[in-house]
């Protein structure tokens, strides 16, 4: 037997135990080294695989990093003008109830250019799901002060670190969402760690049984890194979120009803 | 003789929508185009046809519903009036460069600015010489009267998806208020999920099919020599609009000497003003654009062979008149009276600004 055939024989689909999912497609992704929205991308495609919705998807890409997100999972897409995801998936959902509509937007796009249009959408319960992915930094601009940014955070239009007394506060989003009647699931997670990676598939799965339901709106915050916006490498970026993004933002299920 | 009504031309542009099939609006109330979204509202079309309506938080968002509608290869549509429309514009230019079906509705009011609330035809660049960013056009249709209010609702969403393209229907504050009679359409169907497939299969969002090639509604193209591809396919549309589309009516032109040039309630007071000029021994006829993209450039050339002079008449400073001079190119007069900031020019007026003009020189 030579050594391939037995590589062949492990690898044989009765010995596999994990494998890429067929939703996320193979084109090579154009995030940097470090950046969440790979993993993110990755846990969407799973769930979508596992609850065999495939042909029953729309996603609603953003304008930002994500702005490309349909060359990577194997589904229909919408590519929306900045922040206005939140417009075009109350049309697709209303138009298709039957479907499973999400939009999948930066910190930017939702709390800034877009702050009302997810506001609306979430205040009339549309039955969506909405990924928010907050790494407090736009990012394919290079690097501006987002909503989101934390106090002294230094960025391209912040060099010398946000000053709040002439910017304004960053903007806990979420909470304000989950205070809105129409939204049914509002949390906050990560995804730097296996473990977190775990919780935010299961909160994904629970997030689209929402809109088999038809239980209404679920808003699904990541807390996020942003290596090159950040200027750190991927393992401080990490550090960095941890020590700064989590007590401000802190993680877990704001509501569930 | 079909369903007869008497009706104002805001209520028969929700009337019409309902009765060709239209899946949904989404709109944002604004004087003197309110009554479109009303008038939906009362009629509760989706306990009828299943149409969807929704007030909109803004023009912005309306405009992005219409899009995400449009994506899933429904006919879908908007109403507004002057500072809305300009609100749409984003999303109108999205829409053309998703090459998208959608119909907007701008009844005009005065502006700039906030303005007035009274009738105006000043957004006659925006509306046909593109409006948001970008090289792209929309088919513009401009209706004289509520029945056109009516049947140019269907003929706005048979042109969006023959070319995939927005269509507008460029009305004012005097068509969308005024009531005459109307025969209504007759009722078409909403479309299957089936036939949406067979008609927009190859581009609508509606799911992908196990095995096909997945659908993606997009405007954005990082390759510039693919863009520069993508705008010569855009280009040839509109050439293609303007061979196949002008469409234009003409009213006492056969032995005419001068010319208006009006569209919308212009052409109405014009129409007015041909009768009283002829009473006086003044051979003017109306040629009466119905298309403003694409316009009438050729119906007017041809004219040039008897007129010695053109009158543009148009409630604006001075829009549309730029296309008649475009078509004219310096053979024979072309002038423009226009009266603004919502104050409708008498036939009277008309008449005298043809004899001082046109007539005096």
């Amino acid at each position: 037997m030579t050594a391939t055939t037995e590589i062949n024989k492990i690898i044989s689909k009765e010995n596999m135990v994990y494998g890429k999912t067929s939703v996320l497609l193979d084109n090579e992704m154009h995030y940097c080294p470090g950046c969440t929205h790979g993993v993110i991308h990755k846990v969407i495609a799973e769930v979508i695989d596992e609850m065999g919705i495939q042909d029953k998807t729309i996603g609603i890409s953003p304008v930002g990093c994500s702005v490309l997100a349909y060359n990577y999972l194997d589904i229909d897409w919408q590519q929306a003008a900045h922040g206005r995801a939140p417009a075009l998936a109350t049309a697709t959902s209303r138009l298709m109830p039957e479907k499973y509509v999400f939009t999948y937007q930066g910190d930017g796009d939702l709390a800034s250019i877009g702050c009302a249009e997810i506001i609306h959408a979430c205040n009339r319960g549309e039955n969506i799901v909405v990924f928010f992915v907050n790494n407090a930094i736009y990012g394919m601009t290079g690097g501006q002060m987002a909503p989101t940014t934390l106090e002294g955070q230094v960025t391209a239009t912040t060099p010398y670190g946000r000053d709040c007394a002439v910017t304004g506060f960053p903007m806990k989003i979420t909470e304000m969402i989950a205070m809105l009647p129409g939204t049914r699931f509002v949390t906050r997670q990560s995804a730097e760690t296996p473990g977190a990676v775990r919780k935010l598939k299961k909160v994904v799965q629970k997030a689209f049984e929402n809109t088999r339901e038809k239980k209404g709106l679920s808003f699904i915050e990541i807390v996020s890194t942003c290596s090159s916006g950040w200027k750190l490498s991927p393992v401080k970026s990490n550090e960095w979120m941890k020590e700064n993004m989590f007590p401000y933002y802190p993680l877990g299920t704001l509501k569930d009803e | 003789m079909g369903d007869v009504r008497l009706m104002k031309g805001n209520e028969v542009i929700a009337e019409a929508a309902i009765r060709c099939g239209c899946d949904g609006y989404f709109g944002y109330p604004i004087t003197p185009q309110s009554e479109v979204m009303e008038t939906l509202m009362i009629r509760k079309p989706q306990e009828e046809t299943g149409m969807v309506v929704l007030q909109a938080e803004s023009e912005v968002a309306a405009i992005n519903m219409v899009y995400g509608g449009a994506s899933c290869g429904k006919k879908v549509m908007t109403s507004s009036s002057s500072p809305g429309v300009s609100l749409k514009q984003e999303g109108i230019t999205y829409l053309a460069g998703a090459e998208l079906p959608a119909l907007i509705v701008n009844i005009v009011r005065g502006g700039p600015g906030l303005g007035t609330i009274q009738p105006a035809q000043s957004d006659y660049f925006q509306a046909v010489k593109g409006g948001g960013h970008g090289d792209y056009k929309l088919i513009v249709l401009a209706p004289a009267s509520v029945q056109e209010m009516n049947d140019f609702v269907d003929l706005s969403f048979e042109l969006a998806f023959k070319y995939l393209n927005p269509a507008m229907i460029l009305s004012d504050g005097v068509i969308g208020q005024m009531m005459e009679k109307v025969e209504l359409s007759e009722y078409k169907p909403r479309w299957t999920a089936e036939e949406i497939e067979k008609i927009s299969g190859s581009w609508a969002t509606t799911g992908k099919t196990p095995g096909a090639q997945r659908r993606i509604s997009t405007s954005l193209d990082l390759d510039s020599a693919k863009q520069e591809i993508f705008n010569h396919k855009l280009q040839a549309k509109y050439r293609a609009m303007e061979e196949n589309e002008v469409r234009f009516e003409k009213i006492a032109c056969d032995d005419a000497e001068y010319l208006f040039v009006a569209y919308g309630s212009s052409a109405r007071i014009c129409q007015k003003a041909v009768e009283q000029a002829r009473e006086k021994g003044i051979k003017v006829g109306l040629l009466r654009p119905i298309t403003l993209f694409p316009y009438p450039t050729k119906a007017i050339q041809e004219m040039l062979k008897n007129v010695k002079g053109i009158l543009a008449v148009e409630m604006s400073a001075g829009q549309m008149v730029e296309d008649v001079r475009l078509a004219v190119n310096g053979k024979v007069p072309v002038e423009h009276f226009g009266r603004y900031g919502g104050i409708i020019p008498t036939p009277e007026e008309v008449v005298e600004a043809l004899e001082q003009k046109i007539l005096g020189k």
